[in-house]
């Protein structure tokens, strides 16, 4: 019986099907937001189903000179890493299913896989443009990632604890305390959309400039697969913000908790959509001295504040 | 160099205001725009002005028009080859009969390729 | 990391038109840039020598779908001139008024390019919204969105009317309030403009050298412009500013392009409100006297060319045509010097480049391997090469 239940959790709701199917509503949400905001139509609901069925039915064009296996098996590893992630993370409960002290390290890791994965497969695709576009997600990597970090630890700090769970229920014992936390709401959003590769970070999948970037040699499965990884991490990253600065489901039960979840990410979704909406695409260097100059200290101010308000408050 | 005084100020309330109106685009073919009058799309021809001189042919740039006997004496019937027609209406204004006029029809599209020969007698 | 050498087209996402850059990178950093020409020769010139002179007009009009009206009116006002005749004043008024809406259609165009070349597809589709107020306004006047077939030897093939020219006024109206908005945007959006300031320099000394025109010479400071230096149509009857910046870099060119549309609707209103009365042309002879004849015009992209040599047929002899494109392709090698990757794409959609109207046959002297071969050594190469691969052509005229 308790096997049934890990499989319905890992592989149908809240984990693979579900993932896969809230991740394009929120690609279609996305994508409709952003042609709302630029005075479009925009897709409709099925859009992004549509896609991913074409792209399944297409020709799979690999290389000849790539290692055909590890490109093969790149996207599945970055697939695999991404649904692993969200296990950790609750959902319409405030503790996850499977929850184990210090797993909020575990998912920071678990999600960079994903962007390992696709530094590989570009440099693997023997391709020039490829071969930049993945230089430019592994530099980009370093430049976000620490305030990303940095933010992420603010309030496992002031919670007191680094698993994901306790700090969710930590804010909905003290929910005045989430105030505190609004400039690191502020850092984690931006870092996000350099770790989605969106605007204005979508430096190595920049088509102006590098053409299809780490995957331009990339088409049909794989590529879908892909999308697939990008959605899938666009859910993740929201429940993670939800969880941790939002005070996650609330405790208000499965049905409300769910709804309330739905609720937040989708609000996350639509701030990062915002924010494509406003800005230009940088260049890396500008990226380096952005995130390195305003995004870290301000990333370390937060870690002050929750400190002082630990240290005199909590 | 990278100030962030400034940022989004802008934009912004723009993309607010796009919020509640509606798309600038216009669904075609669902809706159709008003074309001014003016507007160049498919020649209609008038048999009974046509006198046969063939001056549309010598400053068509597209060799898109064609003036062909009737077997009636002094009746002529006109081709277009619509596919070739780039729309100046160039032949409008060398007719000097008047026997072409220029209307706004612009939908002229089909799929096969002997559909667009209009042949007007 | 030892230099690497990518291939920026002929095809790439960035260009709208083939033509090949290869880049010599070292990391990001753009050492050196070869332009290669030539990949969208489409025989325009020849064409013409088997057209009259009415034809000749609409084809040399599709040498460029955006400044149509430049290639049109540089050749017509170049055949006026052999034939000795002159467009009345109310047609040159109205020639003047569809050049400048043509102006305000390419700069908002490249705006929006610009914008989405540097990721800022926001205001690429708020400037392409707009841009349809003035193209409504020209199939308004001239019937046609693009390719508007205003112009033939002797005047303008139609007339604006009271209430065309009261549209023209109320859009003109719409158009200024939004590229106000723009200049705002463009100046006060800090991250749009740090990817565009201190890119793609180009001094006025390297720009004069270059022979660079229109707003990419006007941006590194030079002065130049047609409708001032060598005035056509009504020009010398509308007051207007050269508009110039002295960045000269690529923020400058797009506060050049800005400024001009501002200038633009200040003329056209002075213009549509000042249309004198009279006829809109002047019958012209069909066979053109011989004679030969040189015209400049202002296109959006700079300084348009036209070269017409007739022989008292209806056809002419020989037409040969210098798009603006051409003489600014030169300085790209050295804007992109010392560059960023990322800002090339930037770099090119700068000189707003036109590639397939800038492509001609060039005899480049000095190679070992050149060799020239007339229309007939051509015709008959082609027609054997079809025959080896089993098409028979040798039928076609």
């Amino acid at each position: 019986m308790d096997l049934v239940v890990r499989l319905v959790y890992m592989l149908i709701f809240p984990g693979f099907l579900f993932l896969v199917f809230y991740g394009m509503a929120c690609d279609w949400v996305d994508r409709k937001l952003y042609a709302r905001f630029q005075n479009r139509v925009g897709p409709p609901w099925f859009q992004p189903l549509a896609d991913f069925i074409k792209l399944l039915s297409k020709e799979e064009i690999i290389p000849e000179a790539a290692n055909q296996n590890m490109f093969r098996v790149l996207p599945v590893v970055a697939l695999a890493a991404a649904l692993t992630s969200f296990l950790y993370i609750p959902v319409w409960d405030l503790t996850a299913f499977y929850s184990f002290p210090a797993d909020l390290v575990v998912v920071f890791y678990l999600l960079t896989i994903p962007t390992l994965a696709f530094f590989l497969a570009g440099w693997n695709s023997t391709s020039l443009f490829a071969a930049l576009g993945s230089l430019r997600t592994l530099i980009q990597l370093f430049a976000y990632e620490v305030p990303l970090l940095i933010v992420l630890m603010g309030p496992a700090l002031l919670a007191g604890t680094w698993t994901i769970s306790e700090i969710s229920a930590f804010f909905v014992q003290n929910p005045s305390l989430l105030g505190v936390n609004v400039i690191g709401l502020v850092v984690a959003l931006v870092a996000i959309q350099g770790k989605l590769e969106r605007r204005p970070f979508d430096i190595a999948d920049a088509e102006t400039e590098v053409v299809g970037g780490t995957f331009t040699e990339f088409s049909g499965r794989l590529l879908a697969i892909i999308h697939l990884v990008v959605n899938i991490e666009m859910v993740v990253l929201a429940s993670l913000i939800s969880a941790i600065f939002l005070g996650g489901s609330f405790g208000l039960g499965p049905i409300w908790g769910f709804i309330l979840y739905l609720f937040k990410t989708l609000f996350i979704v639509t701030l990062l959509t915002l924010l494509k909406t406003l800005v230009a695409r940088l260049r890396l260097e500008q990226m380096m001295k952005f995130c390195w100059k305003y995004l870290a200290p301000a990333a370390l101010f937060q870690l002050l504040i929750n400190i002082v308000v630990k240290a005199f408050l909590v | 160099m990278l100030g962030l005084k400034t940022f989004g100020f802008k934009i912004l309330p723009e993309v607010f205001r796009n919020i509640i109106k509606p798309p600038a685009t216009i669904k075609y073919p669902a809706e159709k725009t008003e074309t001014p009058a003016g507007f160049r799309g498919r020649i209609i021809f008038e048999a009974d002005k046509c006198i046969g001189c063939k001056m549309c042919l010598r400053d068509c740039p597209a060799g898109a028009i064609h003036i062909e006997p009737t077997g009636v004496a002094k009746q002529f019937k006109c081709v277009f080859l619509l596919d070739r027609c780039l729309f100046c209406a160039q032949c409008v204004d060398s007719c000097p009969r008047k026997a072409l006029t220029g209307t706004p029809q612009y939908e002229l599209a089909c799929f096969e390729r002997d559909q667009f020969e209009d042949v007007q007698e | 990391m030892a230099p690497i050498k990518i291939p920026f087209g002929p095809q790439h996402p960035a260009l709208k038109e083939p033509e090949s850059f290869n880049l010599v990178l070292e990391g990001e950093q753009i050492i050196d840039t070869e332009v290669k020409l030539g990949y969208n020769h489409r025989g325009i010139e020849k064409a013409c020598e088997s057209r009259n002179i009415t034809q000749c007009i609409y084809l040399i009009e599709r040498i460029c779908g955006i400044c149509s009206h430049s290639h049109s009116t540089a050749f017509t006002k170049a055949v006026e001139e052999i034939a000795a005749i002159e467009a009345p004043p109310r047609a040159q008024y109205i020639r003047t008024i569809v050049a400048e809406l043509e102006r305000i259609h390419s700069h908002l165009l490249w705006l929006g390019v610009a914008a989405h070349e540097v990721g800022f597809d926001t205001l690429f589709m708020y400037a392409w919204r707009d841009r349809e107020v003035v193209m409504d306004l020209l199939a308004l006047i001239t019937g046609n969105r693009i390719n508007y077939g205003m112009n033939t030897v002797g005047g303008v093939r139609r007339d604006i009317d009271s209430g065309q020219a009261k549209q023209v006024l109320e859009s003109i109206r719409i158009l200024v309030e939004r590229t106000n908005y723009y200049l705002n945007v463009a100046i006060n959006e800090s991250i749009f403009k740090a990817r565009l300031s201190g890119v793609g320099k180009l001094p006025q000394e390297t720009a004069l050298r270059l022979g660079a025109v229109g707003p990419t010479a006007r941006a590194s400071g030079i002065a130049r412009d047609i409708r001032k230096d060598d005035p056509y149509a009504a020009y010398d009857q509308v007051g207007f500013k050269v508009v110039t910046d002295e960045q000269a870099d690529i923020f400058g060119r797009t506060m050049v392009r800005v400024y001009e549309l501002l200038e633009s609707y200040r003329m056209i209103r002075e213009l549509t409100e000042g249309l004198p009365e009279g006829p809109i042309a002047v019958k012209a002879p069909r066979k053109i006297p011989a004679g030969e004849s040189v015209s400049r015009y202002e296109a959006p992209r700079g300084e348009n060319i036209h070269y017409v040599r007739t022989n008292g047929t209806e056809i002419p002899e020989r037409v040969k045509v210098r798009a603006p494109t051409l003489a600014n392709l030169a300085s790209i090698r050295e804007m992109a010097k010392g560059g960023f990757l990322a800002d090339f794409p930037i770099i090119i959609a700068a000189i707003d480049p036109c590639f397939s109207c800038a492509d001609r046959m060039i005899r480049i002297s000095g190679d070992r391997r050149g060799e020239l071969w007339n229309w007939e050594q051509l015709r008959d190469y082609s027609i054997k090469w079809y025959q080896q691969r089993g098409v028979d052509l040798s039928h076609m005229g």
